[in-house]
Order: structure tokens, then sequence, then C-alpha cells
């Protein structure tokens, strides 16, 4: 039996809405009993995708967050459900009975991650099924996956050593959406956007010129990372945590270091960073 | 009972799911492993092989809620205080509703009215006009059924003008040739020549995620995604932080609108002083570059033209330009500068001809067209077979009209034109007069050409045949159009199309057409023809696709081409127009047999099997684009219509040298006067930019490049889904606005916050926008895309009325982009924003 589950890399995301379009396409007004029921035209996709904006100009970073159902292991939707109209199949996949959940409105607050959708006209809640209608006819991914132009939706069997997703989940860089909920989901993410500090730096002695290949530190309680500026006197840390005091440290033996220290309450463009001869 | 069939649109192949007569799903086309014959290029050590399917763009996922939208026209319809035999009311369009006719009467009508101003004036004072793309097909594409119909009755053309990339036609032509290609350069082979060479790309004005190659689709996506994960240094020169820019996590300069021939030249000075540019390239294979060295130094103006002037115009450090220039020059660059090559916004500004010829320039510079040294959009170029031959819609293969696989062939004998840009000052105010074709592909002289309407011995128009789509949301100061419209000198207006679009309810008649969906045809994805030869590299592997009639046409709508020969039958030339009773089916297999494909497989085969993939085979050679230039060798690119291949020129460019030219002797030997396209490029401060005296009433700079989320004005408003992508449209008391894009020191001076419904004008009009606060803009650039396809009039008919569906080009000057070069300049645009109180 199949465990199927799927990874989401944000960095690979585009933006381009495809999933969730392709989403729309493959339920509005298309009833699949047993699995689902139609969705709505309009305001419902069950694959939702977030835009995320960081920093500030020029130094911005943009990403997009596709959310479908995250197919949890440990699901409060299935642990609401009384009579079964929320139910998790052998193959993971969590599917709301849309016959038995007729008027279970409290099935839609009971998702932290708010994947499941109210359907006014019929009275019933709904959410990503996996396309589990398609896989039953042997299709191999989702629609969503299907329309994905860069591979930033991976689908399979995580329980087949030789696919690529349950390769996927082993490497590193994988992580849940929201861990502190402790949901065991079956969709698991890769670099989720987190703080990032940037900087350029200039050289006072070379009329302000962008400096190049600057040695510069980031410094916190647990280590250290190193890079250096390029050719725009550019440099970046990304992935950081948030709400955390680092020491930025930078460096060059014909300059003054200078230690800056930086505390990631949100992300941070330090803007110019002038380095004046040592000494 | 389900059943699938095949189709293509405008950004991909699709297969189609009908049950019980109705469409139930739309999905890439499902096609099989065993169709391709997968490619592989090796780079840097690794194998890079594309994803064996179709990527469409995202608006061909909403395809079937464009198919069943509310705004599809259903029944003919008449405008109700229009009487053919009585009072016309012109002055009402645009504000009358319509009552529903017959068939009968409609074409009736259509008819009458065809017949008597083709009697009182001749079949001159018939015009017509078409939007681009609302559907695909080569058979029922509107220079199909459209322009052998309206050559018949001997009609007056509207030239087009090259609205995407103006300044490539009107001033890259004359540096580097590529007429044929209406001033964008041949693109084969690049991507594998990035891959393997280029360490750094520059994007400028190029946000190719968004505007796919034109057509196809997001094949390329994955090529940039691989040239990001194999470390290429990506930099991106644009006034907003485009979506290319945001999947590339790339290096974003944000400039002014309207300053890149400064930030150019500046790059050039660079070079100049450091001495790092590929001299004996320049000495070779250009022409007038002395004279360009002493203008970059200030030579000849007593300005040198160093980072630090163009910081002042730009708003970019002179260090960063500096240290810019300098990398370009010790890194394999590859110069992004539109996605097809050429294009961007930055060539539809004022003098966007000098930042179009600039970026040749530059990159002559360095050594153009070798390893890592193209001009490349990173859309195009693809391995890709061109041995089969498969005319696109462009072709002349493909035109009803004229197409060899035509019995009759129709030439309309009327020399008159108009200019579209120009069609509403036409009727309203004639006569007009400007230089060129719109599309140039002939010859570099051929935008020397001189055209007045009304043309001598002709009459005006006085009937307009509108086809498809609306330029209410895409020409430049639309508000004119309202104008002309309701003007008594267009005694008949007549619209055909599938939906209600902008100008829809501006006719007298309007007829309802099908989709591509609901009708028989055949395609190639990507493959317009014409002057974009083998656009189909575009996409990882060519693929040509029956367009099988899905299901019947709905409501009462007819197909463009039953339409027209159902006019044609009245008019008494229906023979002649279905050239001896054609049905589409017919054309499309004599238009599939003068093609290459019945080598590969039979007309019957492949309408069984209903789509065939060309993969490039065993013994594919790429051949990169100006390589063959480069080295001082004879084309060996596949360039169909370069007319110096096989000739004893065939090492040369299409310029008058055949070099080139820093100076251009086209314009020199032309125009050698004019001042604002100079046959040396210059940097001529913008009628409207960051300088002028406007400003102080109007402080923002607007640009409006082409939408992510819907093509030209197809899509948005009939695709219903699409409003639900708040990149597209946002939301908000149950109407769907059109984002603006505001920076927050800009927003937090008008006390403007996110989501609040704001204002922006000018003396030109008012358009309604939702705020959206977002660094993506520098404070004083106001971003919102162009091709909004709601017009909607708070005041409907009043041509000065605010609009709150979101066409910002309202808002944007029809000032040419200069005295000799009829291009649109909507990137070159003051405003103010309020928030909107009423």
């Amino acid at each position: 039996m199949a465990r199927y589950g799927m990874v989401i890399d944000i960095d690979r995301c585009n933006g381009c809405y495809n999933c969730f379009l392709a989403c729309k396409d493959e339920f509005s007004g298309n009833n699949y009993p047993p699995f689902s029921a139609p969705q709505p035209n309009k305001g419902k996709s069950w694959m939702r995708l977030t835009e995320k904006e960081r920093g500030t100009c020029p130094k911005v970073k943009v990403d997009y967050i596709p959310l479908p159902c995250l197919q949890c292991a440990d699901a409060p939707c299935v642990n609401k459900a009384v009579n079964g109209e929320v139910y998790r199949r052998p193959d993971g996949i969590v599917l709301i009975d849309p016959e038995k959940a007729v008027g279970k409105r409290e099935i839609v607050s009971s998702c932290p991650h708010r994947v499941i959708t109210w359907n006014e006209e019929k009275n019933i809640p709904q959410k990503c099924t996996f396309c589990v209608h398609l896989l039953e006819q042997g299709w191999k991914e989702p629609r969503c996956v299907e329309a994905c132009p860069t591979g930033a939706l991976l689908f399979g069997d995580l329980d087949d050593p030789e696919s690529e997703i349950s390769r996927a989940v082993k490497s590193p860089g994988i992580e849940e959406l929201n861990p502190e909920y402790g949901l065991k989901p079956n969709v698991l993410y890769r670099n989720l956007p987190k703080r990032f500090i940037a900087g350029e730096v200039l050289l006072a002695d070379q009329q302000e010129a962008c400096a190049d290949g600057i040695k510069v530190t980031l410094k916190d309680k647990a280590g250290k990372q190193v890079c250096e500026t390029d050719f725009l006197g550019d440099f970046e840390f990304d992935g950081l945590a948030p709400n955390q005091t680092y020491q930025i440290v930078i460096e060059h033996k014909r300059y003054a270091r200078q230690s800056i220290e930086v505390k990631t309450d949100s992300n941070v463009n330090l803007g110019e960073i002038m380095l004046n001869p040592a000494g | 009972m389900e059943k699938v069939f095949t189709n293509c649109t405008n950004e991909g192949p699709i297969t189609v799911t009908v049950k019980d007569g109705k469409v139930t799903r739309i999905q890439p086309l499902v096609m099989k492993e065993s169709d391709f014959k997968p490619w592989t290029i090796e780079a840097g050590g690794k194998k890079y092989t594309p994803p064996l399917k179709a990527n469409l763009a995202p608006f061909i996922h909403a395809e079937r809620t464009r198919l069943y939208s509310p705004d599809r026209i259903k029944y003919p319809l008449k405008r109700i205080d229009f009487d053919p035999n009585g009072k016309r009311n012109q002055e009402n369009r645009g504000i009358s509703g319509y009552e529903r006719i017959s068939w009968d009467e409609a074409l009736d009508i259509t008819v009458g009215e065809i017949k008597r101003i083709r009697k009182a004036y001749g079949g001159a004072a018939i015009t017509g006009l078409t939007s681009s793309h609302h559907n695909w097909g080569i058979v029922g594409y509107k220079m199909g059924p459209f322009l052998r119909f309206m050559g018949m009755l001997e009609y007056t053309p509207v030239f087009d003008n090259p609205d995407s990339w103006e300044g490539w036609h009107w001033g890259a032509t004359h540096a580097w040739g590529f007429y044929w290609r209406l001033g964008m350069p041949e693109q084969y082979d690049l991507l594998e020549d990035t891959l393997k060479h280029a360490e750094m790309i520059v994007f400028w004005s190029n946000d190719p995620d968004s505007t796919r190659a034109i057509y196809s689709g997001q094949d390329s996506v994955i090529w940039r995604q691989w040239l990001k994960e194999k470390g290429v240094k990506m930099i991106f020169l644009d006034p907003y932080y485009n979506y290319t820019a945001a999947h590339m996590d790339g290096t974003w300069m944000p400039l002014r609108p309207d300053s890149g021939a400064a930030l150019a030249m500046a790059i050039a000075f660079t070079w100049i002083t450091d001495d790092t540019y590929d001299k004996k390239y320049v000495k070779d294979r250009t022409l007038g570059f002395e004279e360009f060295r002493k203008h970059i130094l200030g030579e000849d103006d007593g300005q040198p033209k160093t980072p630090e002037w163009a910081a002042g115009e730009s708003g970019i450090p002179a260090r960063k330009i500096r240290s810019l220039a300098r990398e370009w020059a010790a890194k394999k660059t590859v110069l992004s500068a539109g996605t097809r090559g050429g294009e961007g916004g930055a060539c539809r500004t004022a003098f966007g001809t000098e930042w179009a010829r600039l970026m040749v320039l530059l990159q002559a510079m360095q050594g153009l067209g070798k390893p890592g040294r193209s001009i490349w959009g990173t859309a195009m170029g693809a391995p890709s077979d061109t041995k089969y031959y498969f005319p696109g819609y462009a072709d002349l293969d493909t035109r009803m009209a004229i197409t060899r696989a035509a019995r009759l062939k129709i030439n309309n004998p009327t020399k008159q034109r108009l200019y579209r840009l120009t069609l509403p000052d036409a009727v309203l105010n004639p006569p007009i007069s400007w230089k060129g074709e719109g599309f140039c592909g002939q010859s570099l002289d051929q935008q020397f050409i001189p055209y007045t309407y009304p043309m001598e011995g002709y009459p005006e128009v006085k009937l307009f045949y509108r086809y498809g789509g609306s330029f209410m949301g895409t020409m430049s100061d639309t508000n004119k159009w309202v104008r002309m419209y309701q003007s008594p000198k267009l005694e008949f207006v007549v619209n055909q199309d599938c939906w209600w679009s902008s100008e829809t309810n501006f006719a007298d008649i309007i007829l309802p057409a099908c989709t591509h969906i609901e009708r028989d045809d055949l395609g190639e994805w990507a493959a317009a023809g014409g002057y974009s030869s083998h656009g189909s590299n575009g996409c990882n592997f060519r693929i040509i696709v029956r367009q099988e009639k899905c299901i019947e046409p709905l409501w009462e709508s007819k197909s463009d081409y039953e339409i027209l020969s159902l006019l044609a039958e009245r008019l008494g030339m229906r023979e002649e127009y279905t050239d001896g009773g054609r049905t589409e089916m017919d054309w499309a297999r004599a238009y599939y047999e003068i093609s290459d494909l019945p080598k590969l497989m039979s007309w019957e085969e492949f309408n069984k099997k209903k789509y065939i993939v060309i993969s490039p085979g065993d013994d594919y050679k790429p051949t990169p684009a100006l390589r063959w230039f480069a080295e001082g060798r004879k084309c060996d690119t596949p360039d169909p219509l370069n007319p110096k291949r096989k000739t004893d020129k065939e090492d040369e460019l299409g310029t008058y040298s055949g070099k080139i030219e820093f100076v251009s002797q086209s314009l020199k030997q032309n125009l050698p006067d004019d001042d604002e396209r100079p046959p040396l490029p210059h940097y001529i401060i913008s009628w409207e930019g960051h300088r002028s005296e406007l400003r102080k009433k109007y402080p923002l700079q607007i640009i409006s490049p082409h939408p992510r989320f819907s093509f030209h004005t197809h899509y948005d408003k009939h695709a219903e889904w699409l409003n639900e992508i708040p990149g597209h449209r946002i939301i908000k008391d149950n109407y769907a606005w059109w984002p603006v894009r505001i920076n927050p020191a800009d927003a937090a001076e008008r006390g403007i916050y996110n989501n609040d419904i704001v204002k922006l004008y000018n003396d030109r009009g008012t358009v309604l926008c939702i705020a959206v606060i977002t660094e993506r803009v520098p404070a004083g650039v106001i971003h919102s895309y162009g091709s909004s396809a709601n017009y909607d009039p708070l005041e409907p008919g009043n041509a000065v009325s605010v609009d709150r569906g979101g066409c910002v080009n309202i808002l944007t000057s029809s000032r040419m982009m200069s005295q000799n070069a009829p291009g649109m300049t909507p990137n070159s645009c003051l405003i103010e924003i309020e928030k909107w109180e009423g």
C-alpha cells in the first residue's frame, strides 16, 4: 500500500498559480462521488498560494507558499469527526465524506492550517483530496503537480524506497509548515522563507567603490556563517531565525573591522556600510 | 459519456475532456513518453533534460471558465437606438443597450450596410481591425477568414504597430538589421551556449517568467532554474522587482523608467576608459565606433557619459554602475533585454529606439555572438528540429486570401492604409500622416515610406468592422477611442467576437463567434510564423496539434469562417469566399498537405493520433545565434527569412554595411537631420519623465508592462478564476479591481493603505485601481500592468469618465516615440495618485 505525500520546494516556485487554477479546473462544477462534491466556482480553490514579500527596496525577496491539505497523520479534522465524516485512508489521504459531512461546519475550524473551506451552497466542508479520484483511475499525480512548470511540487509514495519523494524527505533542509502543531503532515516543504540580513559594503578610500570579496561573518550563540561580498559589495545571510540577535562582522586586513549587532525582528537591510582604512 | 479531444491555445497544447456535451476538464496535452526523443545538454559536468510535458501559462488553466464565461456573446444583437433606415444615433454608442435579433436580421443589416457603403463610397470606405491571439489555430486565425473576407470587399487595412517591441523595430533594426524579424534577433541554440559558457546574465527590462517568449507557456522556466542552480549570477535592471527576479532571487538594481539609454552609455564609458572592450570585434564587425567613443567621452557635446552622470538619470549609484560594467567585461555575460532577445518595457518609452540600439551596441563591444556573450531573452533557443516545415498563422502559406493552398486567391487592390495607434485621430481629425508600415519586415527602407490618410483618390472610412478583443486596454490615451466610436463619420460599426470586450458595446450590430474549442483547426504551439520564424524553439519540443471541435458552438455562436461565409453568401460571393465550398476541415487538410508533416504522418494518421511531437534528431548540430557573424563566417543558422543567406553576402548582417552600426547608415542616408533618432544613438531627455516640468503637477512615473496572468486583453475578465489571483486582480466589495503597486513612502505621503481604492490621474484621464503597497517598486515609480480587459466607465459613453476597470493606458500619452518613429510610449507617463473617496 502506497502512502502518498508531497514535497513543496519554495525556491522552485515561481508563483504562477498553475496549481491553484488546475485545482479549480478539476473540481469546480465537477462531482466525484464518493470522494468529493463540486468546488464552488468562486473563491474556494483547495490549493492556496500565499505571497510573502520580505525586505526593503532594493533588497527584496518574494516567495510563494503553495498550501494544499497537508494530509496530516495526526489530523485534527479526523479527530474532530464523530461519525466517519472525515477519515484517513490507508494510503494516507484524508478525505471529507461529502454526504456524511453535511452541516458539519465545525470541521472547518478544526484545521490550524485553514485549508478546509465551507461550501455554502452544499452546506459541507471541503478540501484538497490529492485528486484521489484520479489516482484511483491510475493517474500518477494530482492536477496541481501536473500543472507545475518547475518541479516545485513533488508527489509520490513516501513508503517506496525507489521513489524520488522518499529520497527527498530524507534529504537535508526538509521541514514542516508549522511544526509546532505536531500534526505529522505528509506534505513537507523545503526553503520556507525565514529572516534575512543583507547589506552592501563600500570602501571609503576608493571613492566609495563597491567592496568586492570582503569577508563577512554572521555569529550567534550556536556558531557562525561566513560569506564574501560580491562585485557590488552585497552580502546576505538568509534562512535565519526570527527575533534573534546576531553579530555581523566585516573584516579585511587593510580596513578597520566593523561589527554590527542585528536583531531579526524583521528582515534587515543594513544598507551601505563604509569600510575605513585600518589604523 | 466521457470523451477526450485535443486542442491548442496561445500558450500551449491541451487535452479537453467532455462529458455529456460539456467540457469538464482542460489540462496540458496528454502525451506518451514514447512520443519524445528527449534532448540533453551537457554543461559543467551535469546533464540537463527537460520534463516531457507541456508547461502551460497560468491563464490556460482557466480556459474552461473562459469558454463558459457569462461574458460570452450568446446571440446576435442590435443597438436599440440604431436604425439603418432611420436614425443611427452614433453619439449613443457606448451608452445604449442592445436587443436580441435573429441571425437573419443581423446578417441582412450587416450586408445591407456593406452594400450601401461600397456603392456610395467604394470598398475602401470599409475598414476592419482585429486583435491578436484571442484564439489559436491557422485556419481560424484573424489572418485567415477575416482578411480573406475583407480583401474581397477591397477594404482599407489598418497597419498594426509593433506594440510589444517598438524600440527594437524602429531602433535596433538600424544597428543590426534583422528587419525580417522586425528588429529582434535570432535566438538559435542560445540555451546550450548559455548553460555551457555564461557566468552572468543581465536581465534588462525583461521578465520572461511573465512574458514567456510571447507564446511558449512556461516551458523555459526550467531553463532559468537550471542556470540559477548552476550558480550563474543574475542581475535585474528594472523599475519593478519582477516575477523572474523573484524566482531567480536575483540582484535587483531598480532604475528610473526611460533612463536606460543613459545607463547603457555609462557602461560603455567604463569599458572605454578601462580599455576593457573587444577591440578586434569592434574593428572587424562594427562601423562608426570612433564617433560613438567621442560621444561617450563627451568630446562632441562636452558631457562625458560617466557613471556619475548616469546615476543622476537612472537613480542607480555610480559605484554600482561602474562595478556592473567591470563585472560584465570580466565575466562571460549574456544580455537579456526582452523576452525574445528584444522587447521589454524600456523599448516602449519616449525615444525608446535609443535604448534598444544601445543594447545591441553594448553587447557588440563585448563580442556579441561569442560564447556566453549573446543577446538572449532566456525564453527561446532550445534545441529544435527545423527540418520539418509547418506554417505558422502569420505565414503567407496560411493566409486564406493568398495561400498557395487556395485555388482562388484574393488580392485587395486598395492602396489606402490606416495606422492602429492613430485610428481614432484618422476618423476624428483627418488628414494624418506617418512614416512606415507598422511591421516593416521587408527592408530597412520600409520605415521611411510616408503615408497619409485619406490617400488621394480614396474615401474616408465609414464602416468599421471590429473583430476579436479590444484596444481600450492596450493602446495609448484610449479615451479617444470612445470619441471615435461616437463620431457620426462612422456610419456603421459591427463587432464580431466571442466575448463582451471593452469595445463591443460601441457597435451597432454584434455577431457572436465561437472559440477555438468549438470549431476544427490545427496549429503548432508557439509558432506564429511570419516575421518570427521558428518561434517554437521557445518550447522544449515542437508540438503540432489537431485542434478538434470539442463541443458544438455554444448558444447561437458560430465560427468566424461560418459567419463570414454567410455574409459572403448574401453578397453573392460565397463560392469565391469559400474557394469553391471548402469547409474548415478542408482548409485544415490543405494546410497540412503543403507542410512537411505528411513526411512524418499521413493526414488520416494525424487525425487519429491528433498531435505530433518533433524532437531534435541524433544528428542535431547546434548553431548558436550570431556565432557565424562573430567569427566572420557564413550564416549557418536556419533563419529562413535572412535575405543574405545563400548569397555572396551571407557573412553579413542586414544593415546597409552588413556590420553592426554604431552610426546607422540607414538613418544617416534617409533621415540625417533627425535629432530624435539620430544616426548615432543619443540619450534624449524624456518629454514625460523625471526631469519634466509636468512632474510638479504629476510627480509619479507609472510603468504599465505586459501582464503575467493574462494575454493582451484576453483571459482577463472573461476567465473569472483569474480574479482570485491577487497579482492579477483583487476582489473588494464584490468587484475585481486592478492592482497598482506603490512604494510605502509614496503611499504614506498620500495616506494610502493596502487595499484602498485609489484614483490614478493626469490630464488625459482617471482610472481607479486597488492599492498594493510594496517594496517591489522604488519610491517615485508606480507599477500597474497594462492590458486590462475591463474598460468600465462610471459614466458610460462619456469619453472623460473615470474608469474603474483598471485600463491604466488611458493615462498614457499618444505622442509617438519620435517624430519619424511611430511607436507607442506607455512607459513615459506621469501621474498623481489619491485615495478615491467617490
